[in-house]
């Protein structure tokens, strides 16, 4: 009874001063949509890293990934037991028009690429129309729909890394076995870089970038990347093999202070809110000190004074928190639209929603407890001479 | 009649910084079960603290304060706070409503601490306020009630525990004539009729004057305790 009675009379109190309360709930909703949107966007500079096959493992040099090394190693790794399948790749760094329309562009081995990385969907035909020109690329289906293009369709990009400029012929799309795959890549021959590159820059010829190699027993990564490495220990281009997961994170790591950043902004932005809540909260406790004395004339304890208020508090905070969340999905799903060659992923996952309800929660407890504790205090007889 | 409420040698010495300020000095006052009492005196005179102190929501410095053989000062605040819900009802000058509880709500707040059901409740609220006049009020907030009528919504919260004493503050300083006529004809009924026994601080005369006894206090004494009302 005496619940129930604390909760209406806490959302009675809440909406005294409609606009101060509304005002209150729509700081609290912006402060949890903002801190659900920055830690999505956390979530999704590590999500590629989490959605990374625990069965692939990368190998490049260990000086740093700026160096290559000899597409020769191929062999001698497929050769390591437990290495199930091997391919490679180098980044080609074309440019398309202008910077502002990048997109990730990687000389690959075309026979045994899309073996390795069958998340990578080709219909066949369009993949060996792809294997017979070597002039020929794969794009993944967002880039081939931001830029307009078709199958059949002629690519002119300028050289970065190898000079001059470069045509190629659309001949396939692929398309991710889910949607957590990245459709944003646009995959040449190697075979035809290395072939032109050899005339104009034989110190480049023969080189990749990384070697992609799938495993037959996740559980033995470890035994298979140190098995990989000391096979080219001492030689002038070592090796550093490791998950597919810990390489991704490697990138992560080099912009990990923006992370940090970014983290630490969504938590103060949290902070702020919740000193405006507690301002809102000792406002409210001070106008009704007069109610709450004469509530506890009437024989009600200082308890119930404190959840009176801590009631309303959280009313507020949940209201707000609530509002937030739901408004967090449509706000991250447009984000996501307006962001689409920044993020493979934008999801906000059950853990931020959480974290939000979370927040909202404790924002309502902490407002609450400094008028809470006063008002419980506070004399009858100096509540009861409280002006309103 | 046997005293209700017995007080001897009562003080009370609140502080303002570390300066001790006496407000109440060596009271001896006896209240006879089904009395109505006026306190009288000029401002500071220390008859609202005396009132406070026999409500129980205020504690003495030294002295005994027993009402009905309780030593209400001894009380822990819990203990107290339950005593004052079973024993007291308040009427404050402002009236003190909830002003977000209409009418009904405002009456029913001290038999939520009681264990009535919710049936029982309303039957003890509306025959409260059918006592006050207010039967068709029910439903009416504090905002759209004449204090006249906000008065006797908190003279019905006072009464709905039926409790034994009524403590009053100057119930009718704050209305109109009229309405400080029908607020004391009320608290008449409660003494007369019910046997409820009343102690009220006033400035007013002739509000006293409704009083069976006055009691005058001045700079925290008591200078006449035998005065008659009626």
């Amino acid at each position: 009874m005496m619940a129930s009675y604390v909760v209406r009379l806490a959302s009675k109190n809440m909406w005294r001063h409609r606009l101060r309360t509304g005002l209150t709930i729509a700081g609290i909703a912006v402060a949890i949509v903002s801190f659900g949107l920055l830690r999505t966007v956390v979530d999704s500079w590590y999500a590629g890293a989490e959605l990374s096959s625990s069965a692939r493992l990368i190998t490049r040099a260990e000086a740093s990934l700026s160096f290559s090394l000899p597409v020769t190693y191929g062999e001698r790794i497929r050769r390591v037991p437990g290495v199930k399948d091997v391919t490679w790749a180098i980044w080609f760094g074309g440019i398309y028009i202008d910077e502002k329309h990048f997109f990730p562009q990687f000389a690959v081995d075309a026979e045994t690429y899309f073996d390795v990385y069958p998340e990578f969907v080709v219909p066949p035909e369009q993949l060996a129309a792809f294997k017979r020109d070597r002039r020929g690329v794969i794009v993944g289906r967002k880039t081939m729909q931001k830029n307009g293009w078709k199958i059949g369709d002629q690519v002119p990009l300028k050289g970065t890394i190898y000079p001059g400029t470069w045509s190629f012929t659309i001949r396939g799309v692929y398309e991710g076995a889910d949607d957590k795959v990245d459709e944003g890549q646009f995959l040449l021959h190697w075979s035809y870089v290395n072939e032109k590159i050899k005339a104009l820059l034989p110190s480049l010829a023969d080189r990749v970038g990384v070697f992609v190699i799938n495993i037959k027993d996740p559980g033995e990564s470890a035994a298979v990347s140190a098995a990989i490495d000391s096979g080219f220990r001492n030689s002038l281009a070592e090796t550093r093999t490791e998950t597919q997961k810990a390489f991704q994170l490697g990138f992560i790591a080099m912009v990990d202070t923006i992370l940090i950043a970014i983290q630490t902004v969504a938590y103060v932005v949290i902070l702020i809110i919740m000193a405006v809540m507690a301002n809102t909260m000792a406002m409210a406790a001070r106008e009704r000190m007069r109610e709450y004395a004469t509530l506890k004339a009437l024989g009600f304890h200082d308890r119930f004074v404190s959840v009176l208020i801590l009631g309303e508090s959280l009313s507020m905070s949940l209201a707000g928190g609530l509002l937030g969340v739901a408004l967090t999905f449509p706000l991250a799903d447009a984000f996501f639209r307006a962001t689409r060659d920044l993020f493979l992923v934008f999801t906000v996952t059950p853990a931020t929603v959480a974290l939000q309800v979370a927040s909202s929660l404790l924002i309502g407890i902490c407002a609450a407890l400094a008028p809470a504790w006063n008002s419980s205090r506070v004399r009858i007889v100096d509540g009861l001479r409280a002006v309103t | 009649m046997s005293a209700l409420i017995s007080i001897r040698s009562l003080g009370k010495t609140y502080r303002r910084g570390n300066q001790p300020v006496p407000v109440l000095l060596g009271i001896d006052l006896e209240i006879a079960a089904g009395d109505y009492v006026s306190l009288m005196g000029p401002s500071g005179s220390g008859k609202s603290t005396l009132l406070n102190l026999i409500a129980g929501i205020d504690k003495p410095s030294s002295g005994t304060l027993l009402i009905d053989g309780v030593d209400i000062a001894a009380l822990p605040e819990n203990d107290l706070a339950a005593w004052r819900a079973a024993n007291v009802g308040f009427v404050f000058q402002f009236y003190n409503l909830m002003p977000v509880l209409n009418a009904f709500e405002n009456v029913e707040l001290p038999l939520l601490l009681t264990p009535l059901g919710k049936a029982e409740r309303r039957d003890h609220v509306e025959t409260a306020l059918a006592m006050v006049g207010l039967a068709d009020r029910m439903d009416h907030y504090p905002n759209e009630l004449s204090g006249g009528q906000q008065q006797r919504v908190a003279i019905a919260r006072a009464l709905i525990t039926d409790p034994t004493l009524i403590v009053a503050d100057e119930p009718t300083g704050d209305l109109d004539r009229q309405s400080a006529d029908d607020v004391l004809n009320l608290l008449d009924r409660l003494n007369g009729e019910l046997g409820k026994t009343i102690v009220m601080v006033t400035h007013d005369p002739k509000c006293a004057a409704r009083a069976r006894r006055l009691v005058h206090l001045e700079k925290g004494v008591l200078i006449d305790g035998g005065g008659e009302g009626h």
